[in-house]
């Protein structure tokens, strides 16, 4: 009987603290298949073999307006070589995001996640956060905020991540 | 024996009280009637009236000399 008590109390602990799925640095990156912009889902499984840069953003969100130029740029600059960047929005209005997208247009792959499903697992520690996953499948780097600062380093991060990505 | 399960489903309510707002569920928090200050620029304003009228600055994050010209 008593053993039952504290599994039960241990197991609402479990459920209540949730918080155990946090992304680790070189496991595989958990799979997603979510609504985008266009007619196909977007789904991480499709994209095998390609560098991922997947970035949690919202419309609330000020520094993530200030990194969708510079991820239009790494799209236009790596993209042929080997990259794609899925901008997961965390909206829970759909207009929300349309609004915002209409004064910060995104040349890349917008996902919906208005449920935060995706980012339950993921756990984005802040917003925006970003995941680099390698060819391989694999979390390469994760980088919460965007600073103007961190330009160079996220850069450097995702011409590495296409290098190796070519070696193979 | 009752009185046990009591005290452990208790526990366990209370427990589940402990809910984090998540860093992509801050959409309501971050609009802007959430704020302290809605204007702040008028904020600053009455913040820096208000330090001259006291004849003590700082505080404020903003600087003064303490001439009493501020």
């Amino acid at each position: 009987m008593r053993g039952k008590i504290q599994s039960a109390a241990l197991a609402a602990i479990m459920v209540c603290a949730g918080a155990a799925n946090a992304q680790d640095i070189g496991k595989a990156a958990p799979m997603f298949d979510l609504p985008s912009s266009g007619a196909k889902n977007v789904r991480l499984a499709d994209l095998k073999g390609r560098v991922v840069y997947v970035d949690f953003w919202a419309s609330w969100c000020a520094p993530c307006k200030q990194s969708f130029p510079w991820m239009n740029e790494m799209q236009a600059k790596y993209g042929p070589k080997g990259l794609t960047i899925i901008g997961v929005n965390l909206d829970k209005k759909r207009e929300d995001a349309d609004k915002f997208l209409a004064g910060t247009p995104a040349n890349f792959t917008v996902a919906y996640d208005a449920t935060g499903k995706v980012a339950e697992v993921y756990q984005p520690k802040g917003m925006p956060t970003s995941f680099l996953i390698g060819a391989d499948g694999k979390v390469r780097a994760m980088h919460v905020g965007f600073r103007d600062g961190d330009r160079e380093k996220l850069e450097s991060e995702l011409a590495a991540a296409v290098t190796a990505a070519a070696r193979k | 024996m009752t009185g046990r399960w009591i005290v452990a489903a208790a526990a366990a309510l209370l427990v589940c009280g402990c809910s984090t707002v998540q860093p992509w569920q801050k959409g309501n928090l971050a609009k802007p009637e959430m704020a302290f200050d809605p204007d702040v620029l008028e904020a600053r304003f009455a913040d820096h009236t208000y330090f001259s009228k006291e004849a003590a600055s700082g505080g404020a994050g903003v600087g003064g000399g303490g001439c009493g010209c501020n």
